[in-house]
């Protein structure tokens, strides 16, 4: 379930990455600078690149108003595990120190269009968005709280799985989480999930898949298996747009594909459809 | 024993299979099929057991006994549609006043084509929220493989229970070998470091209890093995008949909270 350290195709990008920004998904080139100007959307094929936890929280929360919580739960190292490359603790706490985050997603509450909202959103850049237990427990205390409160939940994913490096504690962070959004349903609530460019493995096997309203971005990949597993068990070619935003929302899987404009005022209007208080 | 040790064990094609297990826990069992949708899986089965005067809902994953059996199963790999058919099963159990029973015994859920477009991503979530709210006793045993997403859709109940030589893991060995190692053949390794055996998960605080197998492993002797996870699982449903239903799901969601919470 948790295989992001597998997803190397990004070392294809050429070596004029200097001069050139690259669309990661259709390898088209544009002068250095476009692509953040276009707020990392693809000129060319309207791929909605991936995010910090930060930049979407800036661009979905009302300004001023995220108000983050459990920071302080982070990463366990209940395994002491350690592979080839060294050990668990050394690369998170590498990732730590350069993303300035503890943990894989975000979690706080704020407001959204004026909608009382709790927020998480995850981060890809922080160990490919792994669902570990901090990951876990940040979600759960903050889907508590939402009941508590009387909250709208969004949650912004963005992972390859289950994080292997905490074995199959990981593993339970589906079940948890995903009891916890059932609480929160049965509560009454609303639970709004966009699956963001990645979101795979085990984060759309719980979480990730389980709103009252599924969104994504444009040209997005979100799948279960990985595609190469896929291929491999059944010795078959798949289309191009396997697993892609568009293929699921036609698959009956997403409800809407939501440019990245847009998204915020789409998020508030249903939270407003869904009688959250203001 | 070496951890990898017990995944040869645990993947024995030798070791009691669902029929096995559905012939010496159940003292009767009729199978019923189909999720109502689009299929009746062949990876994932069940249907209605009696175990020792509790009426169950029975449902496991099937390896299969022949080779006819394994490919029509996919080697008990559960197509989304077998994990719809586990949930219109389980509803029965909470609204006819039954118990659930599940056997978890699978390399992990099918990767196919169909098994995306139909939202395998979606029914295994959906799943395990069905599961952590079902008004029902459910005891769940971890009887060969625990292969990641895959079995847990059916393993989120209020006692699991660990085959000795079972295993259970986020991420397959060879599969965790290939990424965190680039070399499958470092699984030893990595089913080390993975902690997936059954007292690597009662210290964790995973599962409830390891069922004790005859010497050398469930194959030598599958009768006697199945019979003493048929004493498991009947004392563990004549305990949990007596908690009420409110307590018992709320003591489900407890179990499942304090996983991976340590602060
Ligand atoms: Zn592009």
């Amino acid at each position: 379930m948790g295989w992001y350290e597998g997803k190397k195709e990004k070392s294809a990008v050429p070596p004029a990455k200097a001069l050139w920004d690259v669309c990661p998904k259709c390898m088209s080139h544009f002068p250095k600078g476009k692509w953040k100007a276009n707020g990392k959307i693809c000129p060319k094929c309207n791929y909605h690149g991936r995010l910090s936890a930060r930049e979407r929280i800036s661009m979905t929360a009302d300004e001023g108003t995220f108000e983050e919580l459990y920071s302080e739960v982070g990463y366990s190292d209940h395994l002491k595990f350690h592979d080839a490359t060294g050990d668990y603790r050394s690369k998170i706490e590498a990732v730590k120190a350069k993303t300035g985050e503890g943990e894989s997603i975000v979690v706080g509450k704020c407001a959204i269009g004026g909608h009382r909202a709790m927020l998480g959103v995850m981060d890809f850049s922080f160990m490919g968005g792994s669902l570990g237990t901090g990951t876990g427990e940040r979600i759960a205390r903050a889907v508590e709280l939402a009941v508590k409160e009387r909250r709208g939940l969004v949650i912004f994913s963005a992972s390859g799985g289950a994080r292997m490096h905490e074995g199959i504690l990981s593993l339970m962070q589906m079940a948890k989480t995903s009891a916890a959004i059932g609480r929160l349903k049965a509560a009454g609530l609303p639970y709004i999930s966009v699956l963001t460019d990645p979101t795979t493995g085990g984060v759309s096997a719980s979480y990730a898949m389980l709103g009252d309203v599924n969104l994504t971005e444009p040209r997005a990949l979100i799948g279960f298996a990985g595609r190469r597993v896929i291929e491999n068990t059944i010795k078959q070619k798949l289309p191009d747009d396997f697993q892609s935003a568009e293929y699921l929302e036609k698959h009956g899987f997403i409800d809407r594909v939501v440019e990245r404009g847009e998204m915020k005022g789409f998020i508030a209007k249903l939270l407003s459809y869904f009688g959250v208080s203001k | 024993m070496k951890a990898i040790e017990k995944v040869r064990i645990a993947r024995d094609p030798r070791r009691p299979h669902f029929r096995e297990f559905v012939k010496y826990v159940c003292d009767d069992f009729e199978e019923l099929h189909g999720d109502r949708l689009v299929n009746d899986d062949r990876g994932l089965v069940g249907g209605l057991g009696k175990i020792g005067g509790f009426r169950c809902v029975v449902l496991g994953h099937n390896k299969g006994a022949s080779v006819e059996e394994n490919m029509e199963s996919n080697f008990g790999m559960a197509n989304p549609d077998g994990y719809r058919k586990a949930m219109r099963l389980a509803s029965l159990a909470e609204r006819l006043g039954m118990a659930v029973v599940t056997f978890v015994d699978t390399p992990g859920a099918y990767p196919g084509r169909e098994a995306e477009e139909r939202g395998q991503a979606e029914a295994i979530a959906k799943s395990l929220e069905f599961f952590s709210a079902l008004r029902a006793p459910v005891v769940v045993v971890i009887t060969g493989e625990g292969g990641s997403g895959g079995a847990l859709a059916i393993a989120v109940g209020d006692r699991i229970l660990m085959m000795e030589n079972a295993v259970y893991s986020v991420i397959s060995p060879e599969g965790c070998a290939g990424i965190l190692w680039r070399d499958g053949s470092k699984a030893p390794e990595a089913a080390e470091a993975l902690k997936i055996t059954a007292p690597d998960l009662l210290s964790l605080g995973v599962i409830d209890e390891i069922v004790k197998e005859p010497k050398g492993g469930a194959h030598k002797n599958p009768k006697s093995a199945c019979l003493a996870v048929k004493r498991s699982v009947l004392a563990q449903l004549k305990s949990l008949s007596k908690v009420p239903i409110n307590e018992l799901v709320d003591q489900r969601y407890a179990k499942f909270g304090a996983m991976g919470r340590f602060a």
